[in-house]
This record gives C-alpha cells, sequence and structure tokens, in this order.
C-alpha cells in the first residue's frame, strides 16, 4: 500500500516535471561564423547565407528565419534560389548539390532538404570534367544548368534532378564552332560564369576561364555570338535590356560587349568598352561585376575588387559608381559576395540598396539617400565587433528603463540611414516577446554593448564604452574618418567589425545592471571596477579613482603581471547614457573574478584571485578588504601572462582530446558488425599514437596548498539571519577557488543617516568545504525555501518579500556539490553530489524560475547549471533534487560552455562562434523561437504543369482546408511536392548508387 | 575469543579487581564495573595510587589471552574493564622508558570493515634487539583493504584508499588506452582508463594493490566506461577522501582465488590448528609484485619459539629486507614521516627469533615458496578486510608456514 502511493507520487513528479521543463535549442542570434556564400529571392524576399561548416540560414523580415545543416560538413560555395519559387539549390564543396524548400506544415513554414543530386560523368572520365563550377537557374523553374571545371554545361530537371543529357552542351559542341583566330581556342577551360538573357529565356551566356563568351541558343542547341575576350574571365553580368554583355577579368579590367549586333563586320564597335577603373598599375581581379539601369538617368555598376595591386591589394571593396559619385566601400574583411535590391514589387525598379555580406558582417548601403548611409541591420549583427569577454542577462525590464536605454541608444544612430530594412520576405506569426529582457556582451575593447534579446532577433540598443576614464595608447580621433579629399581610389570605411583592441586591459570581465535602479557596474581585466549611472543628458565628470590593496600587507609579493590603467583626471565629457561616477582599481590589478551590486544598500563587491572588497558607492569609501591569499601560492601573483606555457600544454592536450573524440564519433556510425574489425584497426593506430604521446591525469585530493586556492568566485548579498534566528542582517558572501565560503554581517544605516554613517562589516562565518573544490554559487533560502529575491524587487512590488519567519538556508554551490545548509547555525542538511557520481563538474549556474505549461499558477524555483560535459541540468530548490539533464553543448567546445548564461526563466544563451549565440530553453512556458510562413507570391508562369505527375496525387493532404481558393492551390502544390520529394529521393538514391 | 573468560564470574559481578605494576610495586583497589568511568579519570587514579603524579605512563593490560594491550583511551579501558574477570592486571611503565614492542600484533577487530590492530606481546625473555620504535596503536589506521572479494569477479579486484587526512598523497596518474571486450561480435577493443604512473611514496604504491597498466573499471562503485579521462579524473578527485577503485590488475597472475582449491597447492608447511587458535587474529597484506599478493597473511600473537621452516624464514627476510634496507629500497623521495606505519612489522620478521609465524591461505596457483622470489622484496602489507578474513575461516585453508 505504501509503495503504491510512493509509485504514485512518483509518477505525479515526472508529470510534474513534464509540464515544467523542456529543453530546445531555439534560435541563433548574431552572425553565422565563416559565411561562404550568399543568395537572394527577389519574389520571396529572403536572403539566404551558406557557411564554411555546411549550414544555410534564411532570413526575410524581421523575426523570420530559417536554417538548416547539410548532412555532409562541407562548405557551402554556392546558393541560388529558384525563379519564383520556395526551392533553393546549393552548390557544395564536395560537388554536391543540394535542393531545399519552405513547405508549410501546422500553419508555419519549415525549411526542408527535399533532395540531392552529385553530376555523374561518362564512365572514365575524369572528376574535373563534372566538378560543378558555375550554376544557373533558368527562369523557367525547371532547369538548372551546370558548368564544370572540364568546360561542360550540363542541363538538369529540376527538383527531381534529372538529367537532360540530350541537352548538354558540351565543349566540343562549342569549340568546334570557336573563330579559328581566338588564341584560346584550344583550351577554354573552365565554365567560369553562366548567364542567362534577361528578354530572352533560351539564351544563355557561358563564360569560359581562358576568357572566351558564347551565347548559346538552349532551344536550337546552337551557339549565337562569341565574344573573344582575352583576358581570364572573373565574372559577366547581361544587361536588363538584353543588349550588353560586362565582363570583368583578373588584371582588374572590366569590358562591355554587345550582343547580337552582325558578328565581324562591326567587332571594333562591338567590344564598345574596356576599362581597368584603378589602371596604370597592376590591379587585382573584379570579381564581380553588375551594372543596373535607372528609370531616369546614368545605371548604377558595381563591382567588387580592382584596386591597385600593390598599393592597396590588401584592402576589401566594392566599388559602386553612378553619375559622377565613385565610392569605393572599404569592408574591414573580405568580400563574399552582394547584391542589390530594386525598387518595385516585382524589383524592376531602381536600385535601392545595396547587401554586402563580408566575412564578418553583413552590410547594407541605402543607394538613394545622399551619401548611401548604412541602414542598421536588425539581425546578422555581429557580436564579436571586438571580442566578446563576458555576458549577463536581465529579465523583465521596467519599461522606464527600457526606454530610456532606447533613447540613449538611439542618439548613437544618428549616422545609420532612416530608410526601413528592405528584406521583408515571410510574416513573423510569432507572439509578442511576454517581456523586455537585455543581453549585455562584455567586449575586449572595454565596451558593453546593450542587446534587446526579448524576441528572435538579437537587436542592438546601446553601446558602453568605458576607455574614456583611461589613458589609453590610442589616440581616440584617429579610427574615424579620415578619408583626405581628392583621395584615389576614393575610400570610404564601412563595417563595425574592428577586433583589434588598443588595450587588452580595458577588456570587461563582470558586468552587473541592477534594472530597477538603472545602476550598473562594470569590470575588468586591469582589475578597474566602475560604478555607472544612467543619465540622459552628457556630462563632463572627473572620476575619481579609488585605490583598494586587497594584499592587506602580505609582505613578499611581487605582481608580475600588468599594471593598472591610468586614469584621466582631467573632466571627461561622457555622451548620454550610463557614465561613471565611481572607480575603484584593485592592487595588485589581477582581473576581476567576481563582481555584485547591491543597489538598496548602494554597495559594491568585487574579488580577484587575491581578495575580495567591499565598496559603498554612496560615501565613496571602502568597507571591507579581504585577503583570500594563501601566502605559499605563487602562481596567484604571476599574472595572466606568465602562464602562457600551461596554455600551450593544454591546448596541445585539448587538441589531442577533439582528435580523440573525433575518431570515437566516426566510430560511432560504424553499426555493422562487419566493419568492426575494419574500426579496431583504425583503433589500434590511434592507440599506437596514443602511445607514443600518453595523456596523464594525476590524481590527488585538493589541498590548500593549491594555487589560485584565493581566487574568489562569487560574492552574494542576503539579508538573512547570520548570528540569531530573530535578526535578520544584511550581509555579504564570497566563496573562493579553495572551497571556503566568507560571510560578513552588514550594518547598512538607515535611509535618512545613510549619507553619514558609515556602513561597517565583521566577519561572521567561514566555511571550509571538506572537498575544497571551488566554490560557484551562493543562495540563501527564505523560509518558504524559494531563493531571496533581488535587491529592489520587492520595493518595485514585483516580488513577493522573502518569508522572515522561516528559518533561512544556505546553498553552496561547489563545482562538485550542491550543499545545504542552514542558518543561522550552519550545519550541514543536504547535499547533492556531482562530480563523485558522474564526473562533470558545474561550470555555470544561475537561480530560474520555471511556470508549469498547465496549471498557470504553479511555478517552482530551481537551480539551472552547465557541467563541462556540455550538459545542462536543473535540480530543485530546496531540496537539491536532480530533476532533468540534456545534453547542450559539445563538451570540447571549452569557450562554449564558458560564454554560457542564464535568464530567470529558464533559458540560456552560449557562444557557437566568436560571433553567435544560441538560445536554448528548459522552460516549457518561456520559449522564443522563429514562428515564421513564407508563402510563394503567385506567379503567372510559375504553376509548373509536369508536377502533375501520376501517381503523385494522395487525398491526404489536399481535404484540409477550403476556405480560400489561392490556400487550396497552393496545399495542392505543397502535397504534391510532398511526394514528389520520395519519388525524387529514390531517383537520387538511384543516381547514387 | 573465550567465552568462560569473558563471562564475569558470580561474585565478581559488582566489581573489578584491580592489580596494578610499576617498576616493582604494585597496588591493588577496585572499580565498580558498571560504571568505570572515563580513562582520564582512570589514569588520574592511577598516578595517585601509585603517588607518581606528574610521571607519563605508558598503560597496558593482560588481557584473556594474555596478550599485552594498551589503555589509552576510553574505548580501550572499557574492554579491559568489561573483559576483566575478575582480575584486571595492569603494567605501568613511564612513557619515556616505554618499550612500545612489547605490544603484539593482535586483532582484536572491533568493526566488521576495519581492522584495529593490535600488537603481540611478547615476553622479555625473547626481545633480543629492539626493533624500531612504532607507535601506540590508537594510531594506526587502515590505508587500504581490498574489498567485496565475495561478489566480485576473480579478474578484479576493489581497492579502497582511505585518505583520511593524512599528508600522504595518493599518488598515481591514469591514463587513456584500450582493452579488449568479449562481444556477440568477437573480441573487440574498447577504450579504457588505465593506471600510467604510481609517485613513489604515495598511497597507491604503499599499498601495493596498485599498478601501472591495471585498468580502472569503476570508481566508488560507478563504472567508468564510456566517461572519458577527464570525467574519470575528476571523479576520483571528488571520491579522494574515501576511494574505491574497482580495478583489473594488468598481472592477473596474483589474484585472489575463492573457492579454496589448492590447499596444500604450494604451501610447504603448516600447523593450522593454530592458526585456527588464533582466531580472528590476522593481519593481512598483499603484494603485487610478489605472486603472494592478495593472499592474506595472518601474524599469529602466539610465542611459538620456533619457526615451522626455515626456508619461510628466508623468504621474509627478503621480503621485509632488514630494517635499514626496506627504507633504502623507498626511493629518495620517500620521507620518513610517510614511511607506512606498519612497515615496522615487516621488520619484525627479520628477527629470526621473532616468535610469531605466518598464515596464508595456501590457494595460491603457484607454490608458496615464491616468496623467495625477489619480487617478493617489494612487497608491502596492507589491512585488510573482515570479508577477506571471513572467507578464510570459512574454507579453513588457513594454514601456518
Amino acid at each position: 500500500m505504501k509503495r503504491f502511493r510512493r509509485h504514485g507520487h512518483e509518477s505525479q513528479r515526472d508529470r510534474l516535471k513534464q509540464e515544467l521543463y523542456q529543453f530546445s535549442k531555439t534560435v541563433e542570434h548574431g552572425f553565422p561564423h565563416q559565411p561562404s556564400a550568399l543568395g537572394y529571392s527577389p519574389s520571396l524576399q529572403l536572403l539566404a547565407i551558406g557557411t564554411r561548416s555546411g549550414a544555410i540560414k534564411l532570413y526575410g523580415t524581421p523575426g523570420v528565419e530559417f536554417m538548416g545543416l547539410h548532412d555532409e560538413n562541407a562548405a557551402v560555395t554556392q546558393v541560388h534560389f529558384m525563379p519564383h519559387q520556395a526551392d533553393m539549390v546549393t552548390l557544395l564543396d564536395d560537388n554536391s548539390l543540394h535542393m531545399w524548400t519552405l513547405r508549410r506544415h501546422k500553419g508555419l513554414s519549415e525549411l526542408l532538404e527535399i533532395g540531392r543530386f552529385m553530376l555523374m560523368g561518362p564512365p572514365g572520365a575524369p572528376p574535373s570534367v563534372t566538378r560543378v563550377t558555375a550554376v544557373l537557374p533558368h527562369s523557367s523553374g525547371e532547369l538548372l544548368l551546370l558548368g564544370t571545371e572540364g568546360g561542360h554545361v550540363f542541363v538538369v530537371e529540376v527538383p527531381g534532378f534529372r538529367e537532360l543529357e540530350e541537352r548538354n552542351i558540351s565543349l566540343d559542341q562549342v569549340s568546334n564552332s570557336v573563330p579559328v583566330d581566338y588564341i584560346g581556342r584550344r583550351n577554354l577551360e573552365h565554365v567560369e560564369a553562366l548567364q542567362e538573357n534577361p528578354t530572352n529565356p533560351s539564351q544563355v551566356v557561358i563564360g569560359y576561364g581562358r576568357g572566351l563568351m558564347v551565347i548559346w541558343d538552349l532551344e536550337n542547341q546552337c551557339a549565337i555570338q562569341h565574344i573573344p575576350a582575352t583576358q581570364q574571365l572573373e565574372s559577366m553580368w547581361w544587361t536588363e535590356d538584353g543588349s550588353y554583355i560586362l565582363s570583368s577579368h583578373s588584371d582588374g579590367s572590366y569590358c562591355r560587349w554587345r550582343v547580337g549586333g552582325q558578328e565581324e563586320t562591326e567587332e571594333e564597335e562591338e567590344k564598345e568598352k574596356s576599362d581597368i577603373p584603378y589602371g596604370h598599375f597592376p590591379c587585382k581581379a573584379i570579381t564581380k561585376i553588375v551594372q543596373l539601369p535607372t528609370e531616369e538617368g546614368p545605371p548604377f555598376l558595381l563591382f567588387s575588387g580592382g584596386m591597385p595591386r600593390a598599393s592597396y591589394g590588401d584592402r576589401h571593396c566594392i566599388t559602386v559608381i553612378h553619375s559622377k559619385t565613385h565610392v569605393a566601400l572599404d569592408f574591414t574583411s573580405r568580400i563574399i559576395d552582394f547584391f542589390v535590391i530594386r525598387d518595385g514589387l516585382e524589383q524592376t525598379g531602381d536600385p535601392s540598396v545595396l547587401l554586402v555580406l563580408v566575412e564578418e558582417e553583413l552590410v547594407v548601403i541605402d543607394l538613394q539617400t545622399e551619401g548611401w548611409p548604412v541602414i542598421q541591420t536588425p539581425y546578422l549583427v555581429p557580436l564579436h565587433s571586438s571580442a566578446i569577454t563576458c555576458s549577463q542577462h536581465v529579465s523583465a525590464i521596467p519599461l522606464k528603463l527600457w526606454e530610456r536605454i532606447i533613447a540613449v541608444g538611439e542618439l548613437q544612430k544618428t549616422h545609420y540611414s532612416k530608410k526601413p530594412w528592405p528584406i521583408t520576405g515571410g510574416q513573423n506569426l510569432g507572439p509578442d516577446p511576454p517581456q523586455r529582457d537585455l543581453l549585455l556582451t562584455g567586449h575586449e575593447d572595454g565596451t558593453v554593448r546593450f542587446w534587446d534579446a526579448s524576441g528572435v532577433c538579437l537587436y542592438p540598443l546601446y553601446k558602453l564604452s568605458t576607455a574614456a576614464v583611461f589613458h589609453t595608447d590610442a589616440d581616440p580621433n584617429d579610427n574615424l574618418n579620415q578619408s583626405a579629399e581628392g583621395e584615389w581610389p576614393p575610400f570610404r570605411k564601412v563595417g563595425c567589425f574592428d577586433p583589434y583592441s588598443d588595450d587588452p586591459r580595458l577588456g570587461i570581465q563582470k558586468i552587473h545592471l541592477c534594472k530597477y535602479s538603472g545602476y550598473l557596474t562594470v569590470a575588468g581585466t586591469a582589475g578597474q571596477i566602475l560604478v555607472l549611472e544612467l543619465n540622459d543628458e552628457a556630462a563632463e565628470q572627473t572620476v575619481e579613482a579609488k585605490v583598494v590593496d586587497l594584499l592587506q600587507g602580505q609582505e613578499g609579493f611581487r605582481w608580475k603581471g600588468h599594471t593598472q590603467l591610468d586614469v584621466r583626471e582631467e573632466p571627461v565629457l561622457f555622451p548620454p547614457g550610463f557614465q561613471p561616477f565611481t572607480l575603484v582599481q584593485c592592487q595588485p590589478p589581477a582581473v576581476v573574478t567576481a563582481l555584485n551590486l547591491h543597489s538598496e544598500w548602494k554597495l559594491v563587491a568585487f574579488g580577484t584571485s587575491h581578495g575580495f572588497g567591499l565598496y559603498d558607492y554612496q560615501q565613496k569609501n571602502n568597507v571591507l578588504i579581504k585577503c583570500t591569499l594563501n601566502p605559499s601560492d605563487q602562481l596567484a601573483l604571476e599574472g595572466p601572462l606568465s602562464r602562457v606555457k600551461s596554455i600551450k600544454k593544454s591546448l596541445r592536450q585539448s587538441f589531442r582530446r577533439i582528435r580523440r573524440s573525433r575518431v570515437s564519433l566516426r566510430k560511432h556510425h560504424v553499426t555493422n558488425s562487419s566493419k568492426l574489425q575494419e574500426a579496431n584497426a583504425r583503433l589500434e593506430a590511434e592507440l599506437a599514437e596514443m602511445e607514443l604521446a600518453p595523456v596523464q591525469r594525476k590524481i590527488e585530493a585538493r589541498s590548500s596548498d593549491d594555487s589560485f586556492t584565493g581566487l574568489v568566485r562569487t560574492l552574494y548579498f542576503a539579508d538573512t539571519f547570520l548570528s540569531d534566528s530573530s535578526h535578520n542582517t544584511p550581509s555579504l558572501w564570497a566563496g573562493t577557488n579553495g572551497g571556503c565560503v566568507f560571510a560578513y554581517m552588514l550594518r547598512v544605516p538607515a535611509v535618512e543617516h545613510r549619507a553619514d554613517e558609515p556602513v561597517t562589516a565583521q566577519p561572521a562565518k567561514e566555511i571550509q568545504l571538506m572537498h575544497r573544490a571551488p566554490v560557484v554559487g551562493v543562495v540563501v533560502l527564505d523560509g518558504h525555501g524559494a531563493p531571496l529575491p533581488e535587491p529592489l524587487e520587492v520595493a518595485h512590488d514585483l516580488a513577493r518579500s522573502p518569508d522572515m519567519q522561516g528559518s533561512h538556508h544556505l546553498v553552496v554551490i561547489s563545482e562538485e556539490q550542491f550543499k545545504v545548509f542552514t542558518l543561522p547555525k550552519v550545519s550541514s542538511k543536504m547535499k547533492l553530489k556531482l562530480t563523485a557520481v558522474d564526473g562533470s563538474r558545474v561550470r555555470r549556474v544561475g537561480v530560474a524560475w520555471f511556470g508549469s505549461n498547465c496549471k498557470e499558477d504553479y511555478s517552482e524555483s530551481g537551480l539551472i547549471f552547465l557541467t563541462n560535459q556540455g550538459d545542462v541540468h536543473v535540480v530543485s530548490l530546496p531540496h537539491v533534487k536532480m530533476q532533468v539533464q540534456y545534453p547542450c553543448i559539445r563538451r570540447e567546445d571549452v569557450s562554449g560552455i564558458a560564454s554560457c548564461v542564464f535568464t530567470k526563466h529558464g533559458q540560456g544563451f552560449y557562444l557557437i562562434s566568436p560571433s553567435e549565440f544560441e538560445r536554448f530553453s528548459l522552460s516549457t512556458r518561456f520559449v522564443v523561437e522563429p514562428r515564421c510562413l513564407v508563402e510563394v507570391p503567385l506567379h503567372l508562369d510559375s504553376s509548373n504543369p509536369h508536377r502533375a505527375e501520376p501517381g503523385g496525387a494522395t487525398s491526404a493532404h489536399r481535404t484540409t482546408q477550403h476556405s480560400e481558393d489561392a490556400e487550396v492551390l497552393q496545399e495542392i502544390q505543397k502535397s504534391l511536392e510532398g511526394d514528389q520529394t520520395s519519388f525524387l529521393e529514390n531517383n537520387v538514391k538511384h543516381a547514387v548508387a | 575469543m573465550n567465552k568462560n573468560h569473558r563471562a564475569p564470574s558470580s561474585h565478581s559481578l559488582g566489581t573489578v579487581e584491580v592489580k596494578s605494576k610499576f617498576g616493582a610495586e604494585f597496588r591493588r583497589f577496585s572499580l565498580d564495573r558498571s560504571k568505570p568511568g572515563r580513562f582520564d579519570e582512570f589514569y588520574g587514579l592511577l598516578q595517585h595510587v601509585h603517588r607518581i603524579p606528574n610521571v607519563e605512563l605508558l598503560v597496558a593490560y593482560a588481557d584473556v589471552h594474555g596478550d599485552l594491550l594498551p589503555i589509552n583511551n576510553d574505548d580501550n579501558y572499557c574492554k579491559a574493564i568489561s573483559t576483566a574477570s575478575p582480575l584486571l592486571r595492569l603494567f605501568l611503565q613511564r612513557k619515556e622508558e616505554a618499550d612500545y614492542t612489547m605490544f603484539g600484533t593482535d586483532s582484536m577487530t572491533r568493526k566488521k570493515n576495519t581492522v584495529l590492530s593490535a600488537v603481540l606481546l611478547r615476553p622479555d625473555t625473547n626481545k633480543k634487539k629492539p626493533p624500531v620504535i612504532i607507535s601506540l596503536p590508537k594510531d594506526f589506521r587502515p590505508v587500504s583493504s581490498i574489498i567485496d572479494v565475495d561478489i566480485l569477479p576473480e579478474t578484479h579486484r576493489r581497492v579502497r584508499l582511505y585518505k583520511h587526512g593524512q599528508e600522504k598523497p595518493l599518488g598515481f596518474y591514469i591514463r587513456d588506452g584500450s582493452s579488449v571486450r568479449v562481444t556477440p561480435q568477437g573480441l573487440e577493443k574498447v577504450p579504457g582508463i588505465f593506471i600510467s604512473r604510481l609517485v613513489p611514496g604515495g598511497l597507491a604504491e604503499s599499498t601495493g594493490l596498485l599498478a601501472v597498466n591495471d585498468e580502472v573499471l569503476e570508481v566508488n562503485g560507478i563504472e567508468v566506461a564510456g566517461k572519458s579521462l577527464d570525467q574519470v579524473t575528476d571523479m576520483m578527485i571528488a571520491n579522494s577522501h574515501n576511494l574505491i577503485i574497482t580495478v583489473k590488475p594488468a598481472n592477473q597472475r596474483n589474484n585472489v582465488v575463492r573457492g579454496g582449491g589448492g590447499v596444500g597447492g604450494g604451501t610447504t608447511s603448516g600447523s593450522s590448528g593454530r592458526s585456527s587458535d588464533s582466531g580472528a587474529s590476522f593481519y593481512g597484506y598483499s603484494s603485487h609484485g610478489a605472486s603472494a599478493s592478495a593472499a592474506s597473511h595472518i601474524i599469529q600473537n602466539f610465542p611459538v619459539g620456533e619457526l615451522d621452516s626455515d626456508e619461510e624464514e628466508e623468504d621474509l627476510v627478503i621480503e621485509a629486507g632488514g630494517e635499514a634496507e626496506a627504507i633504502g629500497h623507498a626511493p629518495s623521495s620517500y620521507s620518513i614521516a610517510s614511511v607506512p606505519r606498519y612497515e615496522p612489522h615487516l621488520n619484525l620478521r627479520t628477527n629470526p627469533s621473532s616468535t610469531y609465524s605466518i598464515h596464508t591461505n595456501g590457494t595460491l596457483p603457484g607454490s608458496s615458496g615464491s616468496l623467495n622470489n625477489t619480487n617478493a622484496d617489494s612487497a608491502t602489507p596492507s589491512p585488510d578486510r573482515a570479508k577477506e578474513r571471513r572467507s578464510l575461516e570459512e574454507e579453513g585453508t588457513v594454514i601456518t608456514l
């Protein structure tokens, strides 16, 4: 009977867990790492970016995002949308072609891979024959022309990838008709480019690497015209009226050729213009050229590259020429591709916007506003314009603070174009974000960026720079636009990616924002702690520095690291926004490892590897300094530089680990027992390698003599029962790397005396954990077992005031276990061991609140934590019971694990690359993910009769909706596509086999 | 234990007679058996009755077997009182003059899972050469043990290392490697974790229960299969205060063989009758290098007077290596302070006239004469676990060499 009941209880708990927790990776914020291809669909108004790791990402109007990943881990080299369809073809560098489509499912669109294809040459042909170098989706939407390295053009029917052998344009066919006097006729080389005549779909121009261009009639299978360029071809462009072809070449020249005139006789006229725009001296290749007409006036000419090799060969430029205006846009990273968006519904009007994908960002330039200003991108913002060093997430920002931050942010964005975001495809069907969330990222250059993290788009709101407080080597004036008048080429710097930091000591290490008071504290690499206040006006002020000696007279130490930053003594003009009003500098100037701010008590606590301190920022004096340094710990004084060796070593070891894990990963794919031997052989080889360089791990209990035991890992303020169970007092808690917890009782004067009476701190407790593992978190639970609210949370009526009747508990989170102690007498009550059981260690931890998705009023608090194995777990409070566990990050991804931050509502962010945050959610109630729909605009000739193949129609999908004709039509089409997929996949299988 | 002795005489139910000897002086007094008080009170009383208030004393008593056992804490004091029947004979010595060697190995095993090794009372007449000073039994702690022998496969060994806050490092390294498993598809190589190095003077080395290339299978009962080297490292460190490692020893010749085969196998001599008399008295040790490894060796606490076999005695000489040698064998980093405290026991055996004998369960596949093996000197003793002893008793294979 008893057992029965318990069983019932457990299943009830299991059900509750399902209502509370659910893990999913929802959306990637930021800019894709190592983009390699760009595509754009004028009809869908969608942008596609392929990456070197085989990911494909689609973006439309803000909130509309899709992501796909090729199974092959190969770089995406080309992305092409099929004209007037929701289909897209990608070419990978393993020469495989993939067909993707946006399919509607339960009212939302999904990006699906529906087919793959590898070009098969005749038996015995070298692989270069079928190596695809150029892809042209034909405007009919039914054909794909594939130019290859061997010089052939293959014609393939899509979406089924059926080779139409009879329509292939072989090299022999072409070279037979090449004029006898053409110098390159013996070897035309590969197909460099393919273009369709915008006015006549049956004509395409094939550009060969050697320079020859051939206009080919697809219907009659014959060459119409030969364009005998002699320079190595880089790209071609067929002008909109069909009368000219522009070719760009590797010597930095471009030529304009007339199409269709009488051949031979007018050859001189035909080659109307040839130009090396940045000429005289040798130039680099022009890799892409585009010319677009305007309604009235001269056309726009845009090309990338072509810079003089010797003087500007290292610049990444796109030149835009329109009438008398000539600008060389100078980007900070390599150009991947660019395109121009034109006005009008059918995208046939004047060029309006230039989109440039460079390696580290997407730059969008408004071509219709004077000065061609940049348009702020609502997504794909490079998070890493300076490397991210830390981050903090602040949930549920009060509207007032939100508006002020936006307002000061707007003042920083005056140089942006006012033009609305030009990519507007799809509909964002996601609900409005339930609350306003801020993500703050600290950067290496001393800036803090404020991002709107409420929704799918991580949008930059405001950027704070702390560098102005200090003297730095760099002159603040020299990085602005300094392009001199009359400079040639006429450079203009664009883009915000600037990875170079003036002074690494400026790097931000810890951030703490109080959302109620608008106080912000940031701490950096050189032991600097700034307290800032939001001010809507610019202000000129001097920031007073207070030096805090954390060694507290411990003799015989010599700091070997960097020096502290020099503070500007003269008043500095701070723009509207967060303005520093107090500065604490730790001595030795080691990196700040823990930081906390209590805006109600007006105290800031900070810690380094040497100790911690408490600073009263109202009276601007120190309340407490505690040295935690072990006198024998020499390493802690050496500063970051002298540990280079060990970093090198650990790098080497982690590389080995990665290599090994790759091998073992590969091994997992081998499921077949017949392949076992092979796997064993590989393992043996691997073992042999391992035995050459065995990685050993020392097994030793931790001792008080270990290095960095004094490093302060966490600081926590709590109003709780520290000395006796009847009086609660303010307290400060500090946890160290050596498994020690220090508790101080604080006396904070009443508000009316706050300005003149001193704040005092008295040591109250010191807990040395037996297992000596680093303490990564301290939380005090109130009488109900709920974590104490944040400062001012209760004052703003946003949290229930904590229960002060029942006894409080202290939760100490070490890297190895969770321990609950009673208060005020500290005695161990419960614990949960982690490392001893599964060998993983806590890396990041946060308190989170989980609401049930079934019962509106039911919620629980818990600890959400990430281990060094990359798993996220939830532990219940106050009973510290393991609730759920999900694999989240690869354990080899050390920087990803280190970058993880949790929100108060069970979500989290971590860096999947230097420029991208992955967002994940453990909560059933708070999930931010893209929910969007893309509908294919009805194009007159887009209904493809050939798709209605026999056997294709099944009724299941058809009978769903009958409301609108268009919708029904689409539904049918979708279902047909659905069936086509399987058919097509079979086809592909045949092809591959 | 002799129950007759333990049973209190009817007429002395309430009190214990105490006869205390200090030097040549005797004192007699009685104590309330039901309220013996605490040891320090008793100690004060002794100082008082002997009128030696400021003399540091070493208190010993003769137990029911005639063993001289120390009284130095409340526990053994109570034990002494409760087992005294009817007389409690005390022997007091000045601490500075105290002859620790008079205590012999005993095994007053109080708990099933720990071995409290007591020492042997040896009459002064037998003592020819004072061996090294060893500390009082209260300072003895188990440092390692083999456990769960009855439930583990014979090829595996579960070793418990007691860190106990002592200074000695655990002292070993682990590495990745591969091992062979039998699978339905045949033999398959799987990744495994192995011991790669033992730090000289470390706990792991000094126990002799772990060796380089032993495969680590479990840490504190949790399988390590599928875990990375770093994970296993962290698990071991997290459990370092009481680390239980299950290994598959690289050298499979030294395994404990259960099932009691080979009683007579290799053992050359023995008088098991006597050893069974000794009952619970045993002192187990093992060596990985020598073939004698996990078998339990029992040092009996009876003054035998003559050894059964000269041959075996020579073995012991090699094994222990003599006082100087034993320490000399230790690498230079072997600090005196970290010398295992039980080492002197070994040294005792070098004394040819030492009156004890060694028991082993004679189940070794090879001859126990292989104790002669030159490897044997690397053997280091370790306390063993009661379980093992149990199995010895059950199978009755204990043989005196």
